[in-house]
């Protein structure tokens, strides 16, 4: 085959992200599914380098070192901390239970690569196959974003979401453009640090991490 | 010679220079707000004299050939467009003369207000009148609408003045919604009538063909819109709420100037940029014109609040110009030029002295509420005595709009009502039946402003005072006698000199209908067809009422009263007159009451019969409010709670809507 060696790693890669994903929306507890999540942003940041090797586009290493910078330490680092201050390491049950989550997931998969197919035939990158994976697991994120009650999973979740468009973006056009990414993971950053504030005062208001409380916000 | 020539060149830049000016004047006022004497007696005098140039423009430009400009301001390719013909002329120049007495007179009336609320009154009022003569002179569909919304919001700030009263805020956002609805309408009259082009521009709507269907679905919809703006039955509810919310000059502006400017767009729009014309569209416009004149003056004649009684007055002469131009629209389809020239001259006749009269009443009645603070008609009277000035003027006004010659009023009367009476046999027979009826639908419209004149003048300033607090009511400030002075006299002079006139608006009519009144060139007669037909000498009119006049007067001084007169005891049961005997605004209009009293919600409270302080409370409101505006609120109100359930307050509901949104698009996209 005319498939190359590194070729053949990103796929690898690609699949772990989509096996990574899945262990996500299966994950109970808050500190794992960080874990997850890191190993989700190492998965992306070793692809966009090999990428940026196989192809000489220089510029996606600069995006696989920010990757690997924000995603897999600053961020999981930020998460475990925030978990042990808060002290909400504990088993939770989603909405949904988890083999019907699981099901709604493999049909996603499927919607994603019916999806990516006409897509990916038009583009002519080395790794367009791979567009059906990543439309999956921005699928797969939100998802897990419906499915949580509690305030991190939803953050991790919307974070997952934009792993997925990242590694969309790699693998249709060879990535956006450098300035488009950096204001992209500059925004991420921030959001975060938003979202951590927010949910101290979650908790401050309601002693709770859990979204429910927030429905009192309603305007009657 | 060469200058004259010159300005005549350059009459549109001086029409656009006048409304710079008021647009400087307005953004200065903000700035000028510590210094509280500048505003009150700078701005709005400067404003009053460029309200005069707007005038002397719009008179000049009459005469002149159409001239048109490009602004360079406005979006990237699609800058402004203005241009100025004898119709914008016109009605320029009914804004400006207007906007002059009005002007001076609030440079009296704001002179009590705080600086703050004045100095943003002085921000609208002069955007509001800048908005106004941008309509009148927009040439595209999109300065029109930026001019018609600057009016619409800018005039909703004015009525909303006093905006810590509630009532006053609902009136103001009644009017607000109405006016939006009203404007939907016209965005999406001229979409139709750039019919697929894309271009918005006046010009190219002249030029361009559209198929019979869709021009009269572009006319209904400017009916509706513009008709929203002018108060035409069934959207005039905003009227009688707005006019006495606002400050009197404004509700003067209001009612004389603003719904002028529906007026100006429909017949813009009908004879200007639709290229066919259809009869049907007159005598629908015709019929809802006499519906809305008739609804008007009966209401009117049973209001007791004075502005509110002037608001369903004005609807009667917005019911009496619409009418004059749905038989305009008939006579023109009938291809009968004269007489559309001549219902189009009674019309525009009309425009004018309504903005002359009712400005003249509205704030007449302005300076009557600041003597007393009382709007109530049923807490006034014999207001002549104490404001000699206002109630004069104010007489002149009701004289004016009761349609008694020789003032203005009569003039337009006649003209219209001889459009109605000299048809000569129309090719469909039912409307040759139904122009009698019509005719004595004006007519009897007439005679009830009348009655409503003679109310509204007898309660307020004739009799006894119905509060002794009244004898201390001080006549109205210089400014403002200055300003009713010269609307009054604007009212005798177009009374006076029709022939002048007609002269004058004679190229309006020719430019749209195609001919003018041939007036034979005779300054004293006015013969609108031929002078063995019908004719009027106003000025012999006044001779002859002058001589009566002083006839009389010698007669009853010299050989009525000369005779010595005994009076009995018992006075024919007169002995003690006190002000509770004199008849009340409520008592006035009961007949007209009794008589149409399904087309009213009345409430009504009698007092005890043994009560010491008896008090009497009479409300006679619209019933269209409950029949037609309320389900339509109570439908939106109920579609509003449905839509509000999406709300639960759960984020996973809300993160489902965005993933099926997302599901459904993707599906969409990959289709």
């Amino acid at each position: 085959m005319a498939l190359n060696y590194h070729l053949q790693i990103v796929n690898l890669l690609a699949a772990l992200l989509l096996l990574i994903s899945f262990a996500m929306l299966s994950q109970r507890r808050v500190a794992s599914l960080v874990t997850l999540f890191a190993w989700q942003g190492a998965a992306l940041a070793l692809s966009t380098a090999i990428v940026a090797w196989s192809t000489g586009q220089h510029h996606l290493y600069y995006s696989a070192a920010l990757t690997l910078g924000l995603k897999v330490i600053a961020m999981p680092w930020y998460f475990y901390r925030l978990i042990r201050k808060l002290n909400v390491n504990r088993v939770v049950e989603p909405m949904i239970n988890i083999p019907t989550t699981m099901l709604i997931g493999i049909v996603l998969v499927i919607f994603a690569f019916n999806l990516a197919l006409p897509i990916s035939q038009m583009s002519g990158t080395v790794m367009r196959s791979t567009l059906g994976i990543a439309l999956a697991c921005v699928l797969l994120a939100f998802l897990m974003m419906i499915t949580r009650t509690k305030a991190i999973p939803q953050v991790i979740g919307f974070l997952a979401m934009e792993n997925g468009l990242f590694f969309a973006a790699t693998s249709a056009t060879y990535g956006m453009p450098l300035v488009v990414e950096l204001g992209v993971a500059l925004d991420v950053l921030v959001g975060v640090f938003v979202l951590g504030i927010f949910i101290f005062q979650i908790r401050e208001t309601f002693d709770s991490l859990d979204l429910k409380h927030m429905e009192k916000l309603k305007e009657k | 010679m060469s200058v004259l020539a010159d300005l005549d060149a350059h009459i549109l830049d001086l029409a656009w220079a006048g409304v710079l000016y008021w647009l400087v004047l307005g953004f200065s006022a903000p700035l000028l707000q510590r210094w509280r004497g500048v505003l009150v007696h700078l701005v709005f005098p400067l404003s009053a004299l460029g309200a005069l140039f707007i005038a002397a423009v719009g008179v000049a430009g009459l005469a002149l050939p159409p001239s048109a400009m490009v602004l360079p301001i406005g979006l990237p390719d699609l800058p402004f467009h203005l241009r100025l013909d004898a119709l914008s002329a016109f009605f320029l120049a009914l804004l400006g003369s207007a906007a002059f007495g009005i002007t001076v007179y609030a440079a009296g009336y704001f002179r009590s207000m705080q600086a703050g609320p004045l100095a943003l009154v002085g921000l609208w009022y002069h955007l509001f009148l800048a908005g106004m003569a941008t309509v009148m002179l927009a040439d595209d569909a999109y300065a029109f609408m930026v001019a018609w919304e600057v009016m619409a919001l800018s005039s909703y700030f004015l009525v909303t003045t006093d905006h810590d009263v509630p009532e006053i805020r609902r009136a103001g956002f009644l009017y607000l919604l109405i006016a939006h609805v009203g404007a939907v309408s016209l965005l999406l009259t001229f979409g139709v009538l750039q019919g697929g082009h894309g271009a918005y521009t006046f010009d190219y709507m002249r030029h361009s063909e559209i198929t019979p269907f869709w021009a009269s679905a572009a006319y209904l919809l400017a009916l509706f819109g513009f008709g929203a703006k002018a108060g035409l039955v069934p959207l005039h509810v905003w009227l009688p709420e707005a006019h006495p919310a606002a400050p009197s000059p404004v509700s003067a502006l209001m009612s004389g100037v603003m719904l002028k400017t529906a007026v100006y767009g429909l017949l813009r729009v009908t004879f200007d940029l639709l290229d066919l014309r259809i009869g049907w569209w007159g005598t629908l416009t015709l019929a809802l014109g006499l519906v809305t004149a008739l609804y008007g003056v009966i209401f009117a004649a049973v209001q007791s609040d004075m502005k509110r009684l002037l608001a369903w007055s004005s609807i009667e002469n917005i019911g009496i110009l619409i009418a004059a131009f749905g038989l305009t629209l008939i006579f023109y389809t009938e291809g009968k030029g004269a007489l559309a020239a001549l219902s189009l001259t009674a019309m525009l006749y009309h425009a004018i002295n309504h903005a002359f009269f009712k400005s003249l009443l509205f704030i007449g009645t302005g300076s009557v509420l600041h003597a007393t603070g009382e709007r109530r008609m049923g807490r006034l009277g014999g207001l002549i005595r104490f404001m000699p000035w206002t109630a004069w003027l104010t007489l002149i006004g009701a004289l004016a709009i009761a349609g008694l010659p020789p003032l203005n009023g009569f003039v337009s009367e006649w003209l219209l009502l001889q459009a109605f009476l000299l048809t000569p046999g129309l090719t469909q027979p039912y409307l040759n039946m139904v122009i009698p009826v019509a005719a004595a639908s004006v007519a009897l419209a007439a005679a009830l402003a009348a009655y409503v004149m003679v109310k509204y003048f007898g309660v307020i300033f004739l009799g006894r005072p119905r509060d002794p607090a009244l004898e201390h009511a001080h006549e109205a400030n210089w400014p403002e006698r200055l300003g009713m002075l010269w609307l009054a006299a604007g009212c005798v002079a177009l009374g006076l000199f029709p022939a002048q006139v007609i002269a004058r608006i004679a190229p309006v009519v020719r430019h749209l209908t195609g001919q003018a009144l041939a007036n034979d060139g005779n300054w004293l007669l006015l013969a609108p067809l031929a002078a063995e037909r019908a004719s009027y000498a106003p000025l012999i009119f006044l001779a002859v009422i002058l001589v009566v006049l002083l006839f009389t007067f010698i007669w009853v001084r010299r050989v009525y009263h000369g005779r010595v007169r005994h009076a009995d005891p018992w006075d024919c049961g007169y002995p003690e007159q006190n002000p509770r005997t004199q008849d009340s605004a409520e008592g006035f209009g009961q007949p007209i009451r009794h008589i149409f009293v399904s087309f009213m919600r009345v409430e009504r409270e009698t007092p005890d019969p043994f009560d010491r302080h008896p008090h009497y409370r009479g409300d006679s409101r619209d019933k269209l409010w409950l029949l037609l505006y309320k389900p339509i609120a109570d439908l939106v109100g109920w579609l509003s709670a449905q839509a509000g359930r999406l709300q639960h307050g759960r984020i996973q509901w809300y993160l489902t809507y965005s993933f099926v949104t997302l599901i459904v698009l993707l599906v969409f996209v990959s289709r």
